[in-house]
């Protein structure tokens, strides 16, 4: 069982060191992770701070990051390894002159060197302390996900060539989706499941303290207050915590102390980017 | 533990939560790890080995209150299974607050919440809640009301928009609210999202005790709300309506992303031969890596002509945001409303690409009254006959929304005869459970007959698995 934490408060504590501010959720799913050993799926809205947790869980436990990043059509020879076809090839050119046994050429390029590894493998062989980040999983293809669920389950990969590779500890895994389609029932029976939102004002006060070196208290909380009710205008995208942080820096770089509807109305393009956005939110909180 | 979880988990699975027998015995090995006095913590992570998906999250926690209270067998039992108190939340009185503060005179009671909803001390408030309930809420032992009733009550005699006005005015008097527009909207909105604390204590509170009164059982039954995708169009509270109104756009997007993937799987492309050559070159010639052509799949085209009176209006109004929220599934969408006269409406959705925007606009700008204001299909069939159906072909689809309730009129049900055969297809949705089809005024199978399905569409369920199917088609 891994123990990388002392209990929820621990995680709280340890992921603030390396600045990232977790709610009762968000620790309590981490902790039971580290614990059951189960990899997490992370949802939200873009700009939460799902692919930040990865990395803070992997900073506040000394772990190194190896993340794969999802996209449509990503494949196993993407995820998980593939052979160098390129240097395979000229190994067997190089070979005519020589006329090495076809037997020794084959065990040849079907060994270490001429194997590509890929982070899946990466994770599983590694000897070091890892978290593991599969992000925007819900960009593969059903077959990939088959692919990622049977890696999450045994730990372990059979390559026909090698044998069978088995990992030697489990790290913490974090696999994030957008929810742009529903993953299969038997990837999330195999992960705990926790659903990241948008922050309330006092933790989004916080973020921006911590994210935005230089801002006090007062303004903090103005930027926390103007985004929770640009949040409850009906829009394309809402802000997110990312753009909040932005925004709070462009302030600090515009030497605005404090907010009034002159200064949202000329920072808006940092906090939003749709045009229609834009417009519907400086109706409401410029023009008003 | 284990009996108490699995007591849990039954009531889950009662609420129509998936929970698998996996999850359930992650679910056991999970509270090995947990300190069961930090209640918040065991209820985030019974939710994250339970719980899938986060519209069910509100269902499980309003079974996770009841079920996890000072009133329930469980709680009763502790002791003898060694649970600590904690888990089963705050202590109280019995249904009737065991007359906990019970002489405050009500100027006393705002007093004090006031000076709480100020510092948000989180405990004092819920004391207070306490209290409020005990004297307003009027709640009785085996009394067969809600606890929407009791809520109304309380609510009604603490007088939140009061409390409300005085804070603004106390806040004012510090100087801290300047009538400015911002500054007294954010201010605003700070303290609505204080007193909605105040009331979600104000319904645990109320909870708590009804479940006191009449048992865990008998009161997650009459919890049991409706997951979004369940509820009816024609019966939806307001609550509802916003539950249904957000549960829209995510549940349009996966499916247009399912649709999407289904579509690309199904025209995999044939071989490029061209790429795949030039791409061998890389490898000596050898063909190592195959190219695919990207495929064009055909769209359907479709038009909706949806009844928009009164009865059936938020029906259509869901639909008609759920199928231009597809569209990009659709060659083209167009869509009609009509009451008894008939209006197109496509340009309300294509100027803008605000969806809320272009069904206000429906509901305000389009032209649907002809004589009196009651539906009328036949009359609108008949114009619409007269001015669109020769932009009718054979890639168009036809779905016709409404409940079929003519009022007696004509049914001109000649004009779907006709646009079947120059369509693709013609489809209509009724809002109605079937068993209500061809009573009183209903007259769905004179149009039926002329369709190429006819279906019941009561909630989001029935529409999402409509659309899916006729975009596929
Ligand atoms: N809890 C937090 N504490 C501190 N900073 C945070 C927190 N959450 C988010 N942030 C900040 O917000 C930024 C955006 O977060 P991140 O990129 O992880 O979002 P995401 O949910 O992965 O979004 P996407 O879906 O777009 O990938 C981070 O770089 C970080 O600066
Ligand atoms: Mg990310």
């Amino acid at each position: 069982m891994g123990e990388r934490f002392e209990s929820v408060a621990d995680v709280v504590e340890r992921l603030r060191s390396v600045d990232y501010l977790a709610d009762d959720d968000i620790a309590s799913v981490t902790y039971l992770a580290d614990r059951l050993e189960k990899p997490v799926l992370v949802e939200g809205p873009a700009g939460v701070g799902k692919t930040e947790l990865a990395k803070a869980i992997a900073a506040a436990t000394g772990s190194r990051l190896i993340r794969l990043q999802c996209y449509e059509g990503l494949d196993e020879a993407k995820a998980l390894y593939e052979w160098n076809y390129k240097k395979q090839l000229l190994r067997i050119q190089a070979d005519r002159e020589h006329e090495t046994s076809w037997e020794s050429v084959e065990s040849d390029i079907f060994s270490e060197p001429f194997l590509l590894t890929r982070p899946l493998l990466e994770a599983i062989r590694a000897e070091d302390p890892v978290v593991l980040l599969i992000d925007e999983v819900d960009r593969v293809e059903i077959e990939t996900e088959a692919l990622l669920l049977e890696v999450l389950s045994d730990f372990q990969v059979s390559i026909p060539e090698l044998g069978t590779i088995v990992g030697k500890q489990r790290p913490i895994v974090l696999l994030t989706s957008n929810n742009t389609r529903e993953l299969s029932e038997a990837l999330k029976r195999r992960c705990l499941f926790l659903h990241v939102d948008y922050p309330d004002v006092e933790r989004e006060k916080e973020i921006v303290r911590v994210r935005v070196p230089g801002i006090d208290e007062e303004l903090a909380e103005q930027v926390a207050r103007v985004v929770r009710s640009v949040r409850t205008l009906d829009l394309k995208k809402a802000p997110s915590i990312s753009e909040t942080i932005d925004w709070a820096r462009t302030l600090i770089y515009l030497g605005r102390s404090e907010i009034s509807p002159e200064v949202i109305g000329e920072t808006l393009h940092v906090l939003l980017k749709y045009q229609s956005d834009i417009a519907k939110a400086r109706k409401e909180l410029v023009e008003k | 533990m284990l009996d108490v979880l699995q007591g849990f988990v039954h009531e889950l699975r009662s609420a129509g939560l998936p929970v698998s027998m996996t999850e359930n015995l992650d679910a056991m090995t999970a509270m090995e790890h947990v300190d069961l006095q930090a209640r918040e913590v065991v209820r985030s992570v019974l939710a994250a080995t339970l719980v899938k998906q986060q519209r069910h999250r509100p269902a499980f926690d309003t079974v996770f209150d009841v079920y996890f209270s000072l009133f329930s067998p469980a709680a009763e039992d502790r002791a003898a299974l060694d649970l600590p108190d904690e888990l089963f939340g705050t202590a109280g009185g019995d249904i009737q607050g065991g007359g906990a503060g019970g002489d405050l005179t009500r100027e006393e009671l705002a007093e004090m919440l006031l000076r709480a909803l100020q510092s948000m001390d989180l405990d004092e408030l819920r004391r207070l809640a306490g209290m409020a309930v005990s004297q307003f809420a009027g709640m009785e032992p085996g009394r067969p009301v809600g606890g929407t009733y009791y809520l109304y009550r309380t609510l009604r005699q603490l007088d939140l928009d009061d409390l409300s006005a005085r804070l603004v005015e106390q806040a004012r008097a510090r100087g801290e609210i300047p009538d400015d527009p911002l500054p007294g909207r954010l201010a605003r909105e700070e303290q609505e999202a204080r007193l909605r604390e105040l009331r979600r204590l104000v319904e645990e509170e109320i909870r708590r005790r009804l479940v006191a009164d009449r048992g865990v059982e008998a009161m997650a039954r009459t919890l049991r709300k409706p997951l979004p995708e369940d509820i009816d169009f024609m019966h939806a509270s307001r609550d509802e309506m916003l539950a249904l109104q957000r549960a829209i756009q995510p549940l349009t997007r996966l499916l247009a992303a399912r649709l999407a993937q289904r579509r690309r799987r199904r025209h995999r492309g044939s071989l490029d031969f061209r790429r795949t050559v030039r791409a061998s070159m890389n490898y000596g010639g050898v063909p190592v890596e195959p190219k695919f052509r990207r495929p064009h799949p055909a769209k359907p085209e479709i038009m909706v002509v949806a009844d928009i009176s009164g009865s059936v209006a938020s029906f259509a109004r869901f639909t008609l945001q759920f199928v231009h929220a597809m569209a990009s599934q659709f060659s083209r969408v167009r869509s009609f409303v009509f009451i008894d006269g008939i209006d197109e409406v496509t340009r309300f959705f294509e100027d803008t690409d605000d969806i809320s925007e272009a069904v206000h606009r429906v509901n305000t700008e389009a032209d649907v009254v002809w004589v009196d204001g009651h539906s009328d299909y036949g009359h609108a069939f008949s114009v619409f006959h007269e001015r669109h159906e020769r932009e009718v072909t054979q890639k168009t689809s036809v779905i016709f929304l409404g409940d079929a309730r003519n009022n007696y009129h004509a049914s001109q049900n000649w004009v779907l005869q006709s646009l079947q055969k120059r369509a693709r297809h013609v489809y209509w949705l009724n809002p109605e459970p079937r068993g209500y089809w061809d009573t009183g005024d209903s007259i769905i199978s004179e149009y039926g007959r002329y369709c190429d399905g006819v279906y019941e569409c009561r909630n989001l369920r029935q529409l999402e698995r409509f659309v899916s199917t006729i975009a596929d088609a």
